[in-house]
């Protein structure tokens, strides 16, 4: 990095975040700290709700997996424009007429506090959990790559968020969400088009022939990750209870000025956010064939680790891997020549020339993989996962100076948009759905709510920074949180949807459900090896089925259920 | 216990069932049914992306 990165970087971190500090200095009424700004427009609100979803994993660790795996990652997105339009034409209007700030608020109003506490309870669970991971994931990578400590990456940027996070609420997450989103395009458009640049003619075809572009698989397979099937109706019930139950999410479209610029923002996200995945997905599939062109391809992307064990005391054991992957590379080079100049002649050359271009990339993965064996040999506790630092390789080592700074700037901004989101959200609902309901003689204190938020605002942000320093988190990061997120979404969406479609089904019932689907999913999960995905299906499933039976069997005896009651 | 948040009723909240004020869309359904219809061509286009190269 030289002043130029610096400047770049720097200077878009510190501006965006100094930018939504000091146009919400002012934010007093709660209202405005918890929902945003009244004159919030669609637009605005698109945005933050797409930078709420998408964090640092998405732009470093996506195309890393797209490099590894192919495309396919993107039908997991499938399910998501369906549940957008369930969630502006069911949630969203019913969270508008109850005016209610958190999403667990509702469940209050429709059943009781009890099922309001757990709603919310598995909320800060899961969502404190992520806020380490969300954290912690940019930071080990940038530190490693850049030599910076981790440490201070963590506090530096853990801080940073803190600051505007706890100034402005929910008006400085949106407006500095916006123009952090505007850094992120613009990154990353930038990176691809100068990848485009630098790869040779036929490349498309060669992801292609190599397997890394199969967008869509309809197989019915349910070992196999990522189908068609898996991403719809998986992807559906996740993006639904994301959308429609996470406080992250709710906090972002039930502002502004009425609910159409609500709608129009989840439709905007129903509308891009597959196009932007398949965008992001295909940088990897095509640094795949960048990286086939350059001699010095390294057989283990993550250089600090890999050094650290090339120096070890069994260097010479990794040297012989590294010799001989350079010998691979370089034979699969040929194969490639070779099938680059009779791909287009038609059988059987062409189909000849493939199969050993095939079984050369074989060659290369069965050394990349005793590349990694050998690490784990070496050290049981090594890192062995390099594809997070695919992307971040070509960018310190094929982009200009300025534009390094640009891209380095898109990792921090897609962490603290991410970050704030979360932290608004969690300080939100400890101060609505626990501090005022333990301390109800302070509801109508606005001015004491208000401070009550910024303080839970702050020690969320602590416990995150705080989660990130000390704990160890899993090394592949996006499937990490996918799964964290699938073994508790569904359930809480059972819980929903039983509020909006079983006016019959009371609290007690409910509530009773809902632990026990949380306890089966929970020991599925540790027993079977389905796809994580179906945990929201079957959470979900479970919570309906076992309130139908239980309030069959409790029968009418408790309270009347109406979404106009107030709130125990 | 109370710690519900009364509905603000303030009299500059427009009206909830307002329109979706985009061109060539008169109600809301008309969206819905607009954005189902980009998916559903999303996914041949990419079928078709996946015929064509993978």
């Amino acid at each position: 990095m030289n002043l130029a990165d610096w400047v770049v970087l720097l200077g878009t971190m510190l501006g965006i975040a100094a930018y939504g500090t000091w146009r919400t200095r002012h934010t007093e009424h709660l209202d405005t700290y918890l929902k945003g700004s009244r004159s919030t427009k669609w637009g605005t609100i698109g945005l933050s709700i797409m930078a709420t979803q998408a964090s640092t994993i998405t732009y470093l660790s996506l195309p890393g997996q797209a490099y590894e795996s192919g495309i396919a990652f993107v039908q997991n997105y499938f399910g998501l424009p369906l549940a957008l339009i369930i969630v502006c034409a069911v949630f969203l209007p019913i969270y508008r007429k109850l005016g209610v700030y958190t999403a667990y608020e509702y469940l209050g109003k429709r059943f009781d506090a009890k099922t309001r506490l757990l709603g919310a309870s598995l909320f800060l669970l899961q969502r404190g959990v992520q806020s380490g991971v969300t954290i912690y994931a940019p930071a080990i990578i940038l530190s490693s790559v850049l030599g910076w400590s981790i440490n201070l990456t963590i506090i530096f940027t853990g801080l940073l968020v803190i600051i505007y996070t706890v100034t402005g609420g929910s008006a400085a997450v949106s407006l500095t969400q916006k123009w952090q989103m505007a850094v992120i395009f613009g990154g990353m458009i930038t990176a691809f088009v100068i990848l485009l640049t630098k790869l040779p003619v036929g490349a498309m075809e060669m992801a292609g022939a190599m397997g890394k572009l199969q967008a869509v698989d309809f197989s019915i397979d349910p070992d196999r990750r990522y189908t068609f099937w898996s991403g719809l109706l998986g992807g559906l019930f996740l993006s639904l209870s994301y959308f429609g139950t996470d406080q992250s999410q709710v906090q972002r479209y039930i502002g502004g000025a009425g609910a159409r610029e609500g709608r129009l923002g989840l439709m905007f996200n129903a509308v891009f956010k597959i196009p932007m995945q398949f965008f992001i997905v295909m940088i990897g599939a095509l640094l795949f064939v960048f990286f086939q062109f350059q001699p010095d391809t390294p057989v283990f992307f993550n250089r600090v680790e890999w050094q650290r064990h090339a120096e070890g005391p069994e260097a010479a054991k990794f040297r012989v891997i590294e010799e001989k992957h350079r010998a691979l590379h370089t034979a699969k080079q040929e194969k490639i020549a070779a099938w680059m100049t009779v791909r287009n002649s038609g059988e059987p050359a062409a189909a000849t020339a493939k199969s050993e271009l095939i079984a050369a990339q074989r060659s290369v993965d069965a050394v990349r993989k005793e590349a990694k064996d050998a690490m784990l040999a070496a050290d049981p506790r090594a890192k062995v996962k390099d594809s997070d630092y695919v992307f971040i390789t070509f960018i310190m080592s094929q982009l200009p100076h300025g534009v390094i700074g640009l891209l380095l700037a898109v990792m921090f901004a897609s962490a603290l948009s991410s970050k704030a989101g979360e932290l608004n959200a969690l300080g939100t609902t400890s101060t609505i759905d626990l501090w005022r309901h333990f301390r109800p003689l302070a509801a109508h204190d606005e001015a004491r709510n208000v401070r009550a938020a910024k303080w839970f605002t702050a020690l969320w942000g602590f416990f995150a920074i705080g989660f990130a320093l000390f704990a160890s988190f899993a090394e592949n990061l996006i499937e990490a949180l996918n799964i964290i997120a699938s073994i508790f979404y569904g359930v809480v969406l059972g819980i929903f949807l039983v509020a909006f479609f079983l006016k019959h089904v009371r609290g007690t019932a409910v509530f009773f459900a809902a632990i026990t689907a949380q306890a089966l999913v929970i020991v599925m999960y540790f027993s079977l090896s389905i796809s994580y995905l179906w945990y929201n299906v079957i959470g979900c499933a479970a919570c309906i089925v076992f309130s139908l039976i239980l309030q069959a069997t409790l029968g009418g005896g408790d309270r009347p259920a109406t979404e106009e009651r107030p709130a125990t | 216990m109370m710690s519900s948040v009364p509905p603000d009723h303030s009299p500059n909240h427009p009206p909830e069932d307002e329109p979706p004020g985009v061109p060539g869309f008169r109600s809301w359904s008309g969206v819905y049914l607009f954005v189902f219809g980009w998916f559903v061509l999303l996914v041949l286009l990419l079928a078709i992306f996946t015929r064509v190269f993978a």
